[in-house]
């Protein structure tokens, strides 16, 4: 227990961390929101100063830190000069999108990469480990930014799939199951994409950690005892394989947010990652800040979940 | 070992092989890169051909003049009667060698009439020109970002590594703080609060300086692994007892031990750096038009038109693919026998 209560702490101290030092960087920033409204002459001096005011942009660092700080704890993460609302509520609609895309598009690269990482092992040096880790080895070279046009051509080209977007115009008023045959018809280009990028990784790792367990003499006493092939493999390998794989499904939960913010971009899914680019092109402090600590929370929080799953699955951890 | 450090050779070699195109883009592309030829927008890519309509057989290769189709700007047709023969050591755009050696010759162009290999952008320039000399400057970008990243990782983890008690646990909590924020949200936060509109060369430079300094963390955790072990040896000890001053013994003994480690890390590296230079730039956060850059000249295809009408656009990605398998291909071989980089290589 006392291992897990250090780790929590570990992963408070460094959240608390990153927001200050994501707010340094605002001491870096040449500029603000409301220097372009200098240029205005609508807008007099006296104007932009009262605005500046009322956003405590006028006030020393410390003292934006602290009001940043005590916004945070009334669940608003800072306010949105652009969308002039707080920036919670906003970063959360992004958010769910995101995470409605990357949590199938995880599933989905698990469910394929196992047994492909699985067999590859178990044929380790035959036809289909060849042809397995030929295939990842391919995508591994393919840059992500590549396999993601290349993917957005086809489909504008032979127009098969929906293109971009999350939902068809006026799908709205569809009844529930079009809108969810829809919305599954726009999420199936950037979730085969993201599926794409992680499955090398996650069969390589797979693979590995199945053939290392496959070489041990349990596994030979096993198989001497008569225990079918596929048993052996699937309940006796693979829980013996967990422990890096435990440590590889924490790292996908934590990349659950950020991972995909250039899939998002490139199909114009309306996730974190297409706004908090805007947020950057419009100097939009507050949303940057937030979105980037939003998806640190979840990093964090991935490693610590890999924590307590190793925890419970892996007794020479509790022991030590 | 033997075939593991052949292995080695092969993939330095090819990535040299490659490397050295690139250096030399002034001279292997036809254009300049950033000539335009209004008359000529989004115009696809010439096939290089040996036999002619009548089947005879031509020693010199040669394209067909694309002439634009009635009532279009952007839609071209082959007019078969003409002729462009391919002249190989032409005159053509000077251009300066490594920045430094002017130059006049090309490896292949025209004498009237332009061979577009990948076809041209929506300003008619030259678009297997722009790959060419973009490919400089996203290499540049990623070898450049990836030194930095090696020389503060290698000061960080030496130091760290080497003295240890309060040094070590600051650094170290530095670098787990590094390590665990998003990195390319983090990239994306730091170029927030830096000036957007800035001149080409300042935007390569904030872009590398920026990716270099945020990657220090994971060179500097292995480094520091050596380092470790490495002060505890004999002859370190040795050379303490000798009075050795602690940066004789950093530069002299602990130094040479992580350089496997490093000649791994900057294998791995540079290519995820370059494509994080390509990918800012593809955003419109790295280095800005007309300056070619991989991620740049892919940005156009953030444009539905684009996509639907002009897919050799998308050719800039695929010229990234064999940079990428080598770089993938010389890691790889490089961990499979460490000692592979500690001779001489």
């Amino acid at each position: 227990m006392r291992y897990l209560a250090r780790r929590f702490l570990h992963a408070a101290m460094l959240l608390a961390a990153t927001t200050v030092v994501t707010f340094l960087f605002t001491t870096l920033a040449p500029g603000n929101y409301f220097d372009e409204m200098r240029l205005n002459p609508q807008i007099s001096p006296e104007t932009l100063t009262a605005l500046k005011a009322r956003y405590d942009l006028d006030k020393p660092l410390p003292v934006r830190y602290l009001v940043w700080v005590k916004s945070l704890a009334h669940g608003e993460m800072g306010y949105s000069f652009a969308y002039n609302s707080p920036v919670l509520p906003l970063v959360a609609v992004r958010a769910r999108n995101t995470l409605l895309l990357t949590i199938t598009a995880t599933l989905l690269a698990w469910l394929i990469a196992l047994p492909l990482g699985v067999w590859s092992a178990e044929y380790a040096g035959r036809w289909l480990d060849h042809v397995i880790t030929g295939t990842s080895a391919i995508l591994l070279v393919i840059p992500d930014i590549a396999l993601a046009l290349g993917f957005l051509l086809i489909a504008v080209q032979t127009r098969w799939f929906p293109a971009g977007g999350m939902a068809s115009v006026g799908a709205e008023s569809l009844p529930f199951a079009n809108r969810l045959w829809d919305l599954a018809q726009h999420m199936f280009l950037p979730a085969t994409i993201l599926v794409l990028i992680a499955q090398p990784i996650l069969v390589r790792h797979i693979r590995a950690a199945v053939a290392d367990v496959l070489g041990e003499g349990f596994i030979r006493a096993a198989e001497a005892h008569g225990i079918p092939r596929s048993r052996l493999l699937w309940r006796y390998a693979l829980p013996a394989a967990a422990n890096p794989l435990i440590s590889l499904f924490g790292f996908s939960i934590g990349a659950l947010l950020s991972g995909s913010l250039l899939v998002e971009v490139v199909t114009s899914w309306p996730g974190l990652g297409p706004f908090l680019l805007e947020a950057i092109l419009a100097r939009d402090l507050y949303v940057v800040i937030g979105g980037v600590l939003l998806s640190t929370v979840f990093l964090v929080a991935g490693n610590f979940i890999a924590d307590v799953a190793l925890f419970w699955a892996d007794p020479r951890i509790r022991t030590e | 070992m033997k075939r593991s450090l052949h292995k080695t050779a092969v993939w330095l070699i090819f990535l040299a092989f490659l490397h050295v195109i690139v250096l030399a883009a002034g001279f292997v592309a036809p254009y300049d890169p950033v000539q335009q030829d209004r008359d000529r927008p989004y115009a696809p890519p010439m096939a290089i051909h040996c036999v002619d309509r009548g089947g005879k057989i031509h020693l010199r290769p040669f394209a067909y003049v694309q002439r634009v189709k009635e009532g279009f700007f952007d839609q071209y047709e082959e007019d078969r009667a003409t002729q462009i023969p391919l002249k190989f050591f032409v005159k053509g755009a000077p251009y300066r060698l490594l920045g430094i050696i002017p130059g006049k010759l090309h490896l292949f162009g025209t004498e009237s009439g332009s061979i577009n290999l990948f076809g041209t952008d929506g300003y008619g320039r030259d678009l297997f020109s722009r790959i060419l000399h973009g490919a400089q400057v996203s290499l540049f970008a990623g070898l450049l970002a990836a030194s930095i990243s090696l020389f503060l990782g290698v000061l960080m983890g030496g130091a760290s590594g080497y003295f240890g008690g309060w040094t070590d646990s600051i650094v170290m909590r530095f670098a787990e703080l590094c390590l665990v924020l998003p990195w390319l949200y983090l990239l994306f936060g730091v170029r927030a609060f830096l000036p957007l509109l800035v001149s080409p060369m300042q935007a390569f430079l904030i872009v590398v300086i920026m990716i270099g300094a945020l990657g220090w963390a994971r060179p500097a955790r292995l480094v520091r692994g050596v380092a470790l072990s490495a002060k505890e040896r004999d002859f370190v000890r040795a050379a303490r007892g000798f009075g050795a001053s602690h940066f004789y013994i950093l530069r002299r003994h602990i130094l040479p031990q992580t350089r496997s480690i490093i000649l791994t890390q900057a294998a791995i590296l540079i290519p995820q750096y370059i494509l994080a230079e390509v990918t800012l730039s593809f955003l419109g956060l790295g280095i800005p038009e007309p300056a070619p850059s991989w991620g740049n000249l892919l940005s156009s295809l953030q444009q539905y038109s684009v996509l639907s009408s002009y897919w050799w656009m998308y050719l800039p990605a695929l010229a990234m693919v064999p940079f990428f398998f080598g770089y993938l291909a010389l890691s790889s071989s490089l961990q499979e026998e460490p000692r592979a980089a500690k001779i001489g290589l």
